[in-house]
């Protein structure tokens, strides 16, 4: 593979990387408080996206407060969720909770289908996201350069929240021992909601970006993509928030690396995440981090 | 070292926290051992040790002349060790008959299509299963409630139904992590009567785990008091509560001895 | 009346039911009863690892299109295969697969409880609830793996013309032996085995069960039935596309075992019949609505939000469903001693 081919493939597998990686984070944070698989994570990322395309191609907001309201409002749906539906069963046996985990990721999917259709609509991202640099065969949309950066500075910020901050602090402590946080006086269902802020406004910043980058959207683009960022926080590390980036660009430079070497293996791009996670549970379970978060269960 | 059961210098680690230290006693056969000490003294670790549920950073634990250290938990039963929890961890969904037939079911041998094919092995088994459990509750006083589920009986009553599955896995030696918490005088001395009359009846070795210094008492032919981990006494129950490092330990509180 | 006796006089009029059903209903009817018919199979199954084995799995799906692929490709004639197969020439071993309908059938059940064996590893030997996102990728895998080896799988055209040997008498028939099996194994050591495991697994553990045989044979059991259950769908519907076996499936079967109590094998059959009679009667929802004569259009997907609201409220208000974990005998035996001890 010549220069210019390993280039565009790096760049696009760290745009990709990216995009998982910031999914894949609020999914690690969420077991790690509750040890809960959030089923409904990935459709958080769909309706950022749609909210956004809601705001600016419907109701004609300008591009950038339309982000807004798609985060802001997949915060909302986030911490709904979290209120209506977890913290009601915070006591019950671990199966109901994902049960209705997955009754709200189904619920979410057919609402976005009954408010928008089932066919994938065109997300009109603005010219200074889209435009297409050319460098030496380089194919370079803006976005493409963007995306990861804006994804490391954001991964400084969640991990200066997590250990400089008295917030940040309780939600690690509430990862190790939920019920000793509780007798210290912590309002754990206060930290969970935050958790829960968190993750879901980097899943709809994740969500913005696939939509900027893979110009279509539909209903239904949450599942894949959220079980693929669940795989990746998994092979990081579940628990550990580098790891889920870790893990999320793994997945991206795989999918983009290994379909560029071996183009008769393009229609396998989408298993090689659940691969990944096999191979995980099969030879080393707590992931490239390692946190082993069932540490004190005697 | 001639013991039934040895702990041979145990030493347990969990990252940077040393839980058990360097700890060796051993338990005669057919002796009621106690294993007494404030709480996170270690006792219900050195338990799980036993059992196989934790590997210990050091040492070995010898049973019968086995080395059985490291075991995976659930061969612990086929080297005829048994155990109930501090917290009683019945299976609530199922009845109390249900409970106790799990402790019998190794005894079942019918494969799983003679089980859905309804074959004879699986009618004969059944019956000699059910006919041990009965025997077993009608010792333990707790036929009656055969049916119930084992959340609608009294704390004592779901004790000793714990007791019994333990029991019915066909032990040589029985682990009893605090049997008599939560339990009032008269639940205390019904145990005490019932741990007895088991030990000689079905040939057990029991180590039990307490903090009840009456019951201890009454109930121990020897002990160890463990404090962070460490041994600080062996022997005696009756040397134990006048012993100087053993009342530091506990600062003095043998007011119910 | 003795059990046997009672189990003896349902078990013929289920028989009695089935053969005056296949010969005396409408077809539309008759669609509907087979459809339940089906989906009590695969229910049944699916209640044994989730509900009375406690392990939540999503599995339905992936295993339903194992079974239906199999028996599909066993039971078209070969030179069926050979017109049939558009994208390029089927594989020589599709070419000689080819059985009858009994051994189609029990083929596809094999090959999922195969596939389920597999799935163990990874899955039952770690701590966590890796089993559900495992199953929730297996069941897209299983999707781009028939999209993606059209040699084998006709691809994204998928298989049509299987033969309908698929009546009312096999899947009626089947349900019964499934419902019976489930039982049998539940009123067994395996089946208190697979209960404790889901009340507690360390006690069980400390009981001397092997927790990871135990989860094993509940999923290779489930898998076996969900594999015939496809089979005898693939017959049914004579024709297969990898689309038909989505999550969507899935979220149906898992509506039912809640409804119906999670664990309880006589509380599915009254869910499933419930259920696929409600998925009817709410059919208009996706289709155009028009109320005190304003019309609001026609709205695809509404029927499903009305389930996942459903199913949420269950797990939020009503979590024991119909029967909770118990089955019918018995909670008739407790009402009857609770009326007895209030005379």
């Amino acid at each position: 593979m010549d220069l210019q081919i390993f280039i565009q493939q790096l760049v696009n597998g760290a745009s990709l990387g990216s995009m998982y990686a910031l999914i894949a984070i609020g999914y690690t944070m969420v077991y790690g408080v509750l040890r809960l698989i959030n089923f409904a994570h990935g459709d958080i990322m769909m309706v950022g996206a749609f909210l956004t395309y809601f705001a600016h191609q419907l109701w004609g907001m300008p591009f950038e407060l339309a982000v807004l309201v798609g985060i802001l409002g997949a915060v909302i749906v986030g911490i709904l969720t979290d209120k209506i539906a977890y913290k009601p069963l915070r006591d019950a046996p671990k199966i109901s909770l994902l049960i209705t985990a997955i009754g709200i990721s189904f619920f979410l999917e057919n609402l976005f289908t009954v408010l928008f259709g089932s066919t994938p609509k065109a997300f009109k991202a603005p010219e200074y996201l889209t435009k297409i640099f050319q460098i030496n065969g380089i194919y370079l949309p803006v976005s493409v350069i963007i995306i990861p950066i804006v994804t490391v500075l954001i991964l400084v910020v969640v991990l200066w929240i997590l250990f400089k901050t008295k917030q940040g602090i309780a939600i690690r402590a509430l990862a190790f021992d939920i019920n000793t946080v509780k007798l210290m006086g912590i309002n754990a269902d206060k930290i969970i909601m935050i958790v829960f802020a968190i993750g879901s406004a980097l899943a709809a910043i994740g969500g913005i970006f696939y939509a900027v980058s893979y110009p279509s959207i539909d209903p239904l683009m949450g599942i894949i993509v959220g079980l693929k960022a669940f795989a990746a926080a998994v092979l990081g590390g579940i628990g550990s928030v580098t790891g889920a980036v870790i893990g999320g660009f793994i997945l991206g430079f795989t999918e983009i690396f290994v379909v560029a070497m071996f183009p008769e293996l393009g229609g396998y791009k989408d298993a090689f995440a659940f691969f990944f996670l096999i191979l995980v549970l099969l030879f080393k379970p707590t992931g490239i981090m390692g946190q082993d978060l069932e540490r004190g269960r005697f | 070292m001639n013991g039934f059961l040895i702990v041979d210098h145990v030493t347990m680690d969990f990252g940077g926290v040393r839980a058990i230290d360097d700890l060796s006693f051993e338990v005669y056969k057919g002796e009621i051992y106690g294993l007494i000490g404030p709480n996170g003294a270690g006792k219900t670790t050195i338990f799980n040790i036993i059992t196989g549920n934790l590997k210990p950073t050091k040492g070995r634990i010898i049973l019968e002349g086995e080395d059985i250290t490291g075991i995976k938990p659930n061969e612990a039963v086929y080297k005829g060790i048994a155990r109930t929890f501090q917290n009683i961890r019945l299976f609530k969904s199922m009845s109390v008959l249900d409970n106790i037939l799990i402790g019998f079911d190794s005894k079942a041998k019918y494969s799983y299509f003679e089980a859905i094919l309804r074959l004879p092995r699986y009618f004969k088994y059944e019956k000699i299963i059910r006919e041990k459990a009965y025997e077993l509750m009608d010792i333990f006083g707790i036929r009656e409630f055969e049916d119930s589920l084992a959340t609608e009986l009294s704390y004592g009553n779901q004790r000793k139904v714990e007791i019994a599955r333990a029991l019915a896995t066909g032990p040589k030696l029985l682990l009893l992590d605090e049997p008599a918490a939560g339990m009032n005088p008269k639940e205390t001395a019904e145990l005490s009567d019932i741990i007895h009359k088991i030990k000689k009846d079905f040939d057990l070795t029991i180590l039990l785990i307490e903090h009840d210094m009456k019951f201890v008492n009454a109930m121990c032919d020897r002990v160890t008091v463990l404090d962070y981990g460490e041994k600080i006494f062996e022997g005696k129950p009756s040397e134990a509560i006048v012993n100087e490092k053993v009342i530091a330990a506990y600062l003095g509180d043998f007011s119910n001895a | 009346m003795s059990k046997l006796i009672r189990n003896l006089i349902l078990i013929a009029a289920t028989i009695a039911f089935i053969v005056w059903a296949q010969n005396n209903l409408e077809p539309y009817t008759l669609r509907i009863v087979n459809n339940i018919g089906i989906f009590l199979i695969l229910a049944l199954s699916y209640n044994l690892i989730n509900g009375v084995t406690g392990q939540f799995s999503l599995e339905p799906n992936g295993f339903v299109a194992i079974g239906a692929y199999f028996t599909a490709l066993m039971l078209i004639p070969p030179e069926v295969k050979l017109d049939m197969f558009a994208l390029t020439d089927p594989a020589p071993i599709v070419m000689k697969m080819h059985a009858s309908f009994l051994p189609a059938i029990l083929t596809g059940g094999i090959a999922a409880a195969f596939v389920a064996l597999l799935l163990s590893f990874p899955v039952f030997r770690v701590r966590g609830d890796y089993l559900a996102i495992v199953t929730l990728g297996f069941g897209f895998i299983i999707r781009i793996f028939a999209i993606n080896n059209p040699e084998y799988t006709n691809g994204a055209l998928g298989l049509n013309d299987i033969p309908q040997i698929a009546n009312l008498y096999w899947i009626g028939g089947i349900a019964l032996i499934t419902f019976i099996t489930m039982i049998h194994i539940i009123y067994s050591k395996y089946g208190r085995a697979m209960k404790s495991v889901r009340d507690d697994e360390d006690a069980a553990t400390a009981m001397g069960i092997n927790t990871f045989k135990i989860k094993t044979l509940a999923f290779m059991t489930s898998a076996f039935f969900e594999g015939v259950g496809g089979g005898l769908l693939a017959s049914y519907l004579s024709t297969i596309t990898p689309d038909q076996f989505s999550f969507l499936l899935t979220f149906q079967l898992l509506i039912i075992i809640v409804l119906g109590g999670l664990g309880s094998m006589t509380g599915t059959v009254v869910s499933t019949i419930l259920v696929m009679g409600g998925m009817e009667w709410l059919r208009f929802l996706d289709d155009d609505i028009t109320i005190f004569g304003y019309d609001f259009g026609a709205h695809p997907g509404l029927r499903m939000v009305v389930f996942s609201i459903l199913l949420i409220v269950m797990m939020l208000f009503a979590r024991e469903g119909l029967f909770g974990n118990k089955e019918l005998p018995d909670i008739l035996k407790k009402f009857k001693k609770l009326k007895k001890s209030k005379v």
